[in-house]
């Protein structure tokens, strides 16, 4: 029987001679000018991301109210007023302020021995519900210490508090004291 | 060379899906660090931003209500006589922050929206509590947006006075507003705290206030 040669059992990779082999294309292509392109990219990325969004802080102000009988009363043994001065200083009294100015204390920002450790014993040694805590930031505090100040409120639980204005004789004490300790 | 193409274009790809391009602000502000983790809201919401030197901003967060914004130049232009046009109008739905008093208004929406990032804006007044002109832009946003909850963003520079910070509580105060969210940068708590022990226990579950 005759029969077409297909070049052997093995599917014609074979050709018989004479017959021109295929040029055969390389399919690597030249990767380096699109790695160049990504990683410009990635850089202009990495420069232009600003992972941390921004976070919210919730502040609930009081209503003015000129009424006597509408005011919130604290105990005089849970109080601790918080002052605010220039130059990252902070004062504090517990209870009532002396006329003296005898219990008037400074205190600072720094996180083991600063007013958060104030705040932390006050809490301790206070009745959970007699627990009030005022921040009078005078004029010269800026609005990072009062956010920090509120912050402080929200770290260590302190469920009551409130921003007040600093009374003339208050800010007396922290001017006087603030230039015996040479703060600019 | 291959695995390492694949992975400088995973990260690529993360970034680009990641990034979230910063909205066109009238000023740089620098704000604090709090351990406060809620969302700040994007959207129907009013943003009184306060820059370094104390001078104040105000932005309405009215996307896809543009409505909103429109009603609110229509009345302040009613009610303070500012004479501003339509082209003015058209202009101010598009700004992104205004900082600039009531008689400068007219002045600076005739600048195109593209241009205004440029000028130097001296900030809404606040200062004089007589003529707290804050008052009247939050008191008009409010009554545009119409019964729906809005959210009173307020975001502080580091370094600006706090008597600059309570005018513009003032400010809303004044329009019976007394909760507000001011933005800050996410921080953790600190080691050693009830807030730290709360949240450890909890599995990082915010403590009820």
């Amino acid at each position: 029987m005759a029969s077409i040669d297909t070049g052997g059992g093995d599917g014609g990779h074979k050709k018989g001679p004479g017959v021109k082999k295929a040029k055969k294309l390389s399919t690597r292509v030249d990767m380096t000018p699109m790695v160049d392109l990504g990683f410009l990219l990635i850089t202009f990325f990495i420069f232009t991301a600003t992972m941390s969004s921004p976070a919210a802080m919730q502040l609930f102000m009081p209503k003015d109210t000129d009424k006597k009988e509408e005011l919130n009363k604290a105990k005089e043994s849970g109080a601790l007023t918080v002052m605010l001065g220039k130059g990252n200083q902070v004062y504090y009294y517990e209870g009532q302020l002396a006329p003296d100015g005898s219990n008037f204390k400074t205190s600072s920002y720094d996180p083991e021995t600063g007013i958060r450790k104030v705040i932390m014993d006050k809490k301790r040694s206070t009745p959970i519900e007699d627990l009030v805590i005022v921040i009078k930031p005078n004029e010269e505090a800026t609005y990072k210490n009062t956010v920090d100040l509120l912050d402080e409120m929200t770290i260590n639980e302190v469920k009551r508090f409130a921003l007040v204005d600093i009374t003339p004789q208050e800010n007396e004490l922290v001017k006087v004291t603030q230039q015996a300790g040479g703060v600019k | 060379m291959t695995p390492f193409v694949d992975i400088a274009f995973l990260i690529l790809s993360f970034f680009i899906m990641a990034t979230k391009f910063k909205p066109p602000a009238p000023v740089e502000i620098t704000t604090p660090n709090s351990v406060s983790t809620d969302k700040v809201p994007e959207n129907d919401a009013i943003l009184v931003e306060l820059d370094k030197e104390g001078r104040v901003f105000f932005t309405m967060l009215a996307e896809g209500n543009p409505e909103a914004k429109r009603t609110v130049i229509e009345n302040l232009n009613k009610t303070r006589n500012l004479g501003l046009t339509e082209a003015h109008m058209n202009n101010f739905v598009n700004a992104v922050g205004i900082g600039v008093p009531f008689q400068q208004l007219k002045g600076f929406l005739s600048v195109p929206t593209a241009e205004q990032g440029k000028v130097r804006q001296p900030g809404i007044p606040v200062r004089d509590s007589a003529n707290n002109e804050l008052y009247f832009w939050v008191r008009d946003a409010v009554s545009a947006f119409s019964g729906k909850k809005i959210n009173y963003l307020i975001k502080g520079d580091n370094n600006s006075v706090y008597p600059d910070f309570k005018n513009v509580l003032e400010a809303f105060k004044r329009n019976d507003i007394y909760k507000f969210q001011l933005v800050t940068q996410p921080e953790e708590a600190p080691i050693g705290t009830d807030l730290y022990k709360t949240k450890s226990t909890r599995g990082g579950a915010k403590p009820a206030n």
